[in-house]
């Protein structure tokens, strides 16, 4: 028990840091994605609904574990889903219209969306 | 460990690299989407190996069935709001997903007290369980408070009742004490509902007293505290893959909205405390007698955009609560057929949530590069000959470059350094610190008092018929 322990610390200590390091770079126009993303990430914790609703017997266990469930599945597709839906916006108008915009640094890598390809075969 | 168990231990790895990855991925808009797809199949394969796993042990049909109906309908209400959500209300939802995620930990570790109570539950893993119990429902009512204000079912001003900080040290004292009586004796059900109650009301009475427009930094603060319940729900069941992505949700959130309350030049311990900040803006004409302002018509701030040659526009939180970026895209788009020089100055705190006035505009279909962020716009205001400020208000005052008020050191844009600055606002209304804006008194500075959706609609016509 104390060193399944001493593992999971280890392992908590260490996904902290990389979560700040990861994390740390997004520029400022994501933040809204990226909190719903992180949002949709803890909703791991439908696995660990899963492993207790597999485990319990009792009615009331059973009902609980329904409900943790229910909540769980919601975070994780809702969550996927929303943040899916917020970035497919992040793309150009069509090619020509972004083409003619001034102000428009070509080259610039931040600018280069994945829906340009699409965009520019319309 | 027999052979199935190793290989599905391989794939939660899997899956904690997808995680990784996905948000590491998300760090630019290029790669953002796909970012989240990483992610989400990082999930995916997460859930099927648990289910093959599952399907090793004597699981009972009963238990297959709760979770296969718990699941069905959860996930299928997610998929449906998340479908036919509003932009405009997206942080409402990403609230209330956050909430649903703190309310699963915590059931997830109240089943397995009640579960192995009666085994004889080790001291030392009933400290996670009831962290998991506390983090999770503060989690769970707070952020279902913070949507309900962003909603507006709850006032969106701070609800402080005489007495409420005597009554939240109460409910500390309660769930601290209940927390280590369960250590104590994990047993016993006293204490679990001590837990449960204090915690539950502890996360409404934190939130309610929290204005409004200080809701972003609180959601972003409860999804960093549901990261860190779900990683102490992956310590109560021993499943590592849990611990770090709960842990990256941790860190993810901490950092949000360290970023958020630095922009706001507010401490996080100064929003939780609350009683400051009036919230949402929305409260009418507060005019100071001292102020003189130009007040223009929608022809003459329409024909000191058609004939300038760079325009900048400055979109605030009255642009989305009027829903009025459509019609700001339509005019944007307007003034550059005309070709001119458009580009618009997205303050790190626009709208509700960082990054929130960046969706709203590309949902209208600005296009990507033309939304700048505050230190690369900021040099530009010099060369512009209107800067268009639509419902934005503290972040634009200049009142912040000097020490000794509210908003001192805060970051802002420089708008007042434009040739001529136009402003459509309801009022000379204040804003969340609750000052007078000085660009308004500025003799450069236009204003035409008008809701943002109207005013723009009317500033488009103007412009169609005057300078076509």
């Amino acid at each position: 028990m104390t060193t399944e322990l001493l593992t999971d610390l280890t392992i908590f200590a260490l996904a902290v840091l990389v979560g700040f390091e990861v994390i740390s770079k997004v520029p400022a126009t994501l933040h809204t994605p990226l909190m719903s993303g992180a949002n949709s990430i803890h909703g791991v914790v439908l696995i660990g609904a899963m492993v207790i609703t597999a485990a319990v017997s009792s009615t009331y266990a059973l009902a609980l574990a329904a409900v943790a469930m229910a909540f769980a599945a919601m975070n994780v597709v809702g969550g996927y889903v929303v943040t899916d839906r917020m970035l497919h916006m992040f793309r150009r108008r069509p090619a020509a219209a972004a083409a003619s915009a001034p102000g428009d640094k070509p080259g610039d890598p931040r600018g280069e969306l994945p829906g340009d390809k699409e965009a520019a075969a319309r | 460990m027999s052979g199935v168990s190793f290989t599905i231990s391989l794939i939660y790895v899997l899956a904690a690299v997808g995680f990784v990855l996905g948000l590491h991925l998300m760090n630019a808009p290029a790669t953002a989407r796909r970012g989240n797809l990483v992610s989400a199949g990082g999930m995916a394969v997460a859930v099927i190996a648990t289910v093959v796993l599952l399907a090793q042990r004597h699981v009972g049909s009963v238990n297959w069935t709760v979770m296969a109906v718990g699941g069905v309908v959860g996930g299928g209400a997610g998929l449906w709001e998340a479908r036919t959500v509003k932009m405009t209300a997206m942080p409402q939802l990403v609230s209330i997903f956050n909430s649903v995620g703190g309310g699963a930990a915590a059931l997830l570790a109240i089943n397995d007290i009640l579960q192995q109570r009666h085994d004889g539950l080790s001291n030392l893993s009933s400290i996670t369980g009831a962290l998991d119990i506390l983090i999770g429902l503060v989690t769970f009512t707070g952020s279902l408070v913070a949507a309900g204000k962003l909603q507006g079912w709850i006032p969106g001003r701070p609800l402080i009742f005489r007495g409420s900080r005597a009554s939240n040290a109460v409910l500390a004292a309660g769930f601290l004490a209940g927390g280590v009586w369960l250590i104590v004796s994990p047993a016993s059900t006293a204490a679990l509902v001590l837990l449960l109650a204090a915690a539950s009301i502890f996360g409404v009475t934190m939130v309610l007293p929290i204005g409004g427009a200080d809701m972003p930094v609180v959601i972003s603060l409860l999804n960093a505290f549901t990261g860190t319940a779900v990683a102490m729900a992956g310590f109560v069941i021993d499943k590592p893959v849990l611990i770090i992505a709960g842990a990256l949700v941790g860190a993810a959130g901490t950092i949000l909205t360290k970023l958020m309350a630095d922009a706001m030049n507010r401490s996080i311990v100064n929003i939780i405390v609350g009683g400051f900040g009036t919230g949402d803006g929305a409260q009418p004409a507060a005019v100071t007698g001292d102020v003189t302002v130009r007040q223009v018509t929608a022809d003459d701030a329409a024909i000191q955009l058609g004939y300038a040659s760079k325009v900048i526009i400055v979109p605030g939180y009255g642009l989305a609560a009027a829903q009025a970026q459509h019609e700001m895209s339509e005019l944007s788009q307007y003034l550059e057929d005309r070709g001119i020089d458009v580009s618009y100055a997205i303050h790190p705190v626009a709208g509700r949530m960082p990054g929130h006035m960046n969706v709203l505009l590309a949902e209208a279909n600005v296009p990507y590069p033309l939304l700048k962020e505050m230190d690369e716009i900021n040099p530009e205001f010099d060369r512009a000959d209107v800067a268009l400020v639509v419902g934005a208000n503290d972040v634009t005052n200049p009142a912040a470059r000097r020490p000794g008020n509210p908003i001192s050191g805060m970051p802002i844009l420089d708008v007042d350094h434009a040739k001529c600055i136009i402003v459509i606002k309801r009022s000379l209304g204040h804003g969340y610190a609750g000052l007078d804006n000085e660009l308004y008194a500025d003799p450069k500075t236009e204003m035409f008092f008008s809701d943002a959706k109207k005013g723009l609609v009317a500033l488009l016509a103007a412009l169609k018929t005057l300078v076509a």
